[in-house]
C-alpha cells in the first residue's frame, strides 16, 4: 500500500501540487484523473521521490524519506509517461534493466535475475522478442515492455504515469486488461494517472480528480465521473452516460453542432 | 468496481513468474569475449610493433636477443650494451607507457560519455586538460626541476576537476532527485567555465614568460618521448585503481542509458555513481596527463570506434575501449617515432591525422545501424 499526506510540489511561485493526501491500499487501483495541467504527472513523480515536495510518503508502511533509492525501488515501480528508449538495447537487455534494485551496486546480474525476466517477458508474450532491439518493435510492443521492466523490479506497488497514452483505442484496452490481470496475479497496488475518463472508470477502483493541484472530487467511480462535477473541470459538453451493463461512458459533446 | 464488473471477464488464465518456462534462455546480455580478444589480438600487434620498430633500426634478431637477455634462465647471447638500452631503457617503458595512457584516455571517454549521456564528451571534459596545462606552465615559468613537471600537472589537473565539480553540483534545490541536485548539465557548464578561467592563466603565464614558450607548448603537445620506468611505476597504481573502479561501474553506466530520472527510479544513487566515475577516470586521466601531456583524440575517437563496430553496451565498450585505446596509442606512437626519423612527429598530430579520417570511415559505414547513445 501507499499512503501521503499533504504533498506540496512548488516550481518557483506556481504551485502544481497543493496538499494533496490519500491512500491506495494493498491490490487497490488509485486513477488519477483530472485536465492537463491538474498535477497528475507531479503527483506521481513525488511519490515516486523524482521531485522535491513538501509532505510525507508512506509505502508498505515505511516512511519513503527514510528509504535509499535501492530500497524505494525494491517497493515502487514506475512507468514514465514518455519512458527513454534507447535504440539499440534489446529487449533482453531492457527488462534486465529492472533488477538493477536486486543487485549488488558493483555486481551483475545473477542466474535468478535472468530466470524472473524470462518469466515475465513469457508472461507478457515477449519471449520471441527478447533479441530484438528497441528501435525495430511496435508502439505496442514497447509499451509492454517498459510494463515488463516495471514488474522486474517485483514491487509491490506499481506507478503508471498515462500507460496507454501513445497505443490506439484497442491496444489501449488490451495494455489496461494485462496491467489489471498481473496486478491481481501478483497482488499489486496500482496508482495510475489516466486521460481517458471512461477507461479510468472502468479500470480503477477508485477515482481521485485533481485540479489545479488539489483534489477536487475521490471516491467510487460513481461519485467522481459525475457529468456535472467534471463539466466544471474539463468544461461544459462533457456528459456521463450509462450503458445497459451498467458502465460509465464520458463523452464530449460539440459546443457547436455539427454541419450533419 | 472492478471486481464486480461482469462485462470484463479476466481475459487469460492465470501464470504467474515462477509458474512460467525457468530456462534463462530469451535474456541474455551481449557477450564481451569476441570483441576483447580481438582487441587483446590488435594490442599484442601494437605491443610487438612498438618494440620492433624504431629508428635504430635493429634487426628481430636483436630485438629478441635483447629481450631473452634479461630472462632468468637464458641461453648466452651476444648483446651489446646499446642494443639491450634501446630495448630495455627506450622501447619497452614508451610501449608500456602508451599502453597505461591510452587505455585511460579511451576508457576515461567511454566512462565520460556515459556517465554525461554525452557523445561529445572526452576525458579532458571537466578541466583535466586546462588544470594540467597551467600546473605543467607554473614548474616550468618558475624555473622548477623537471621531475616537478608530472607532480605539478597531476595536482593541476584533478584541482581543476574538484574545483568543476564543487560548482557545477552547489546550489541546486533540495530532495535527493539527479535533477535537483546539480545535473549532468549543470556540471559540463561549470567544467567549460573553469577551463577556459584556467585556460586564460596559462595563456598569460606562458606570454609573460616567452623564454620557455617552446619548452610549454612541447608539453601541450604531449608526447610518449621523455617515457622511463620511474614514470611507469609513478602512474601505474593511479590507473590501474582507475581501470578497475571504471570497469566495476559498466554495469550501472548501462542502467544510465535510460535517463537519469529512470535510473534514479529503478534504485540508482546517480549522484553518487557520477561521483565515483569522475573520481575514477579523474585520477587516472590526470596520471596519465601527467606523464605524457594532452594527446588529444584518443578518449573520443576510440570509444565511438568501437560503439560503432561491438555495440554501444558498456559492459562491452569499456573494456574493449581500455585496449583498443592501448593499442591505438601504441601504434600511433610508432608512426609518431618513424614517420620522419630520426625526427619525431608530435603524436597528437598522428592521432588526429590517423584517428579522425578511421573514424569517419566507422561512423559512415555504421551509421545507418547504429545509435550513438
Amino acid at each position: 500500500m501507499i499512503s501521503f499526506t499533504d504533498l506540496t510540489v512548488r516550481f518557483g511561485a506556481a504551485v502544481a501540487l497543493d496538499r494533496v493526501s490519500g491512500t491506495a491500499a494493498d491490490g487497490e487501483w488509485l486513477g488519477v484523473i483530472g485536465p492537463n495541467g491538474a498535477g497528475k504527472t507531479t503527483l506521481l513523480n513525488s511519490l515516486a521521490r523524482l521531485t522535491s515536495f513538501d509532505g510525507s510518503v508512506g509505502v508498505c508502511g515505511r516512511p519513503a524519506a527514510r528509504l535509499g533509492r535501492r530500497e524505494l525501488a525494491r517497493l515502487i515501480a514506475y512507468v514514465p509517461q514518455r519512458p527513454l528508449l534507447p535504440p539499440d538495447m534489446t529487449a533482453g537487455e531492457y527488462v534486465l534493466l529492472g533488477r538493477n534494485a536486486h543487485i549488488g551496486y558493483l555486481r551483475t546480474e545473477s542466474a535468478a535475475d535472468h530466470r524472473i525476466c524470462a518469466g515475465i517477458l513469457a508472461r507478457l508474450d515477449l519471449t520471441a522478442l527478447a533479441e530484438r532491439r528497441l528501435r525495430a518493435m511496435s508502439g505496442g510492443e514497447l509499451q509492454r515492455l517498459v510494463l515488463a521492466r516495471a514488474l522486474a523490479q517485483e514491487a509491490p506497488v506499481l506507478l503508471l504515469d498515462e500507460p496507454t497514452s501513445a497505443l490506439d483505442l484497442g491496444r489501449r484496452m488490451d495494455a489496461l486488461e494485462l496491467i489489471d490481470d498481473v496486478r491481481r496475479e501478483r497482488g499489486l497496488t496500482v496508482v495510475s494517472a489516466i486521460h481517458d475518463l471512461t477507461l479510468a472508470g472502468q479500470f480503477a477502483d477508485r477515482l481521485m480528480l485533481l485540479a489545479g493541484g488539489r483534489i477536487a472530487a475521490a471516491g467510487p467511480a460513481a461519485d467522481v465521473l459525475d457529468g456535472s462535477l467534471l463539466a466544471g473541470h474539463f468544461g461544459a459538453g462533457i456528459q456521463v452516460l450509462r450503458t445497459e451493463a451498467g458502465e460509465l461512458a464520458v463523452i464530449s459533446r460539440r459546443r457547436r453542432p455539427g454541419m450533419s | 468496481m472492478t471486481a464486480a464488473t461482469p462485462a470484463r471477464p479476466s481475459a487469460q488464465p492465470v501464470v504467474t513468474a515462477a509458474a512460467a518456462p525457468a530456462a534463462a534462455g530469451p535474456v541474455r546480455l551481449r557477450r564481451a569475449t569476441r570483441p576483447v580478444l580481438l582487441a587483446t589480438v590488435a594490442l599484442a600487434i601494437a605491443i610487438v610493433a612498438g618494440v620492433a620498430v624504431g629508428p635504430a633500426g635493429l634487426s628481430p634478431e636483436q630485438v629478441l636477443a635483447a629481450l631473452a637477455d634479461r630472462l632468468p634462465w637464458h641461453p648466452h647471447l651476444a648483446v651489446s650494451p646499446l642494443n639491450s638500452a634501446i630495448v630495455w631503457q627506450l622501447r619497452l617503458p614508451r610501449v608500456l607507457l602508451g599502453v597505461l595512457v591510452g587505455s585511460m584516455l579511451a576508457g576515461g571517454g567511454a566512462a565520460y560519455q556515459g556517465i554525461f549521456r554525452n557523445p561529445l564528451a572526452d576525458p579532458y571534459l571537466l578541466g583535466v586538460a586546462a588544470g594540467g596545462g597551467l600546473g605543467a606552465t607554473i614548474v616550468v615559468v618558475s624555473g622548477g626541476s623537471q621531475a616537478l613537471l608530472p607532480p605539478a600537472a597531476f595536482a593541476g589537473a584533478a584541482g581543476a576537476v574538484a574545483l568543476t565539480y564543487l560548482l557545477g553540483t552547489s546550489g541546486g534545490r533540495g530532495g535527493d532527485s539527479a535533477a535537483a541536485r546539480g545535473g549532468t548539465g549543470s556540471i559540463l557548464l561549470a567544467g567549460v567555465a573553469i577551463a577556459a578561467m584556467l585556460t586564460a592563466f596559462q595563456t598569460y603565464l606562458q606570454q609573460q614568460h616567452t623564454q620557455t614558450l617552446s619548452v610549454v607548448y612541447s608539453w601541450i603537445l604531449g608526447g610518449l618521448s621523455a617515457a622511463t620506468w620511474s614514470q611507469i611505476w609513478l602512474v601505474l597504481p593511479y590507473i590501474v585503481v582507475s581501470a578497475i573502479a571504471l570497469l566495476a561501474h559498466r554495469r550501472l553506466l548501462d542502467v544510465l542509458r535510460v535517463g537519469e530520472t529512470e535510473a534514479a527510479s529503478l534504485g540508482v544513487n546517480v549522484a553518487r555513481v557520477r561521483l565515483l566515475v569522475v573520481i575514477a577516470a579523474t585520477l587516472g586521466v590526470s596520471a596519465a596527463v601527467a606523464v605524457s601531456g594532452l594527446i588529444g583524440f584518443v578518449g573520443i575517437i576510440v570509444p565511438h570506434a568501437i560503439r560503432l563496430t561491438a555495440g554501444p553496451s558498456y559492459r562491452v565498450l569499456l573494456p574493449v575501449s581500455m585496449i583498443g585505446g592501448a593499442a591505438f596509442l601504441v601504434l600511433a606512437d610508432v608512426a609518431a617515432r618513424t614517420a620522419q626519423a630520426p625526427a619525431e612527429v608530435p603524436i597528437g598530430v598522428i592521432t588526429a591525422v590517423a584517428g579522425a579520417p578511421f573514424f569517419l570511415f566507422v561512423l559512415r559505414s555504421r551509421r545507418a545501424q547504429q545509435d550513438l547513445s
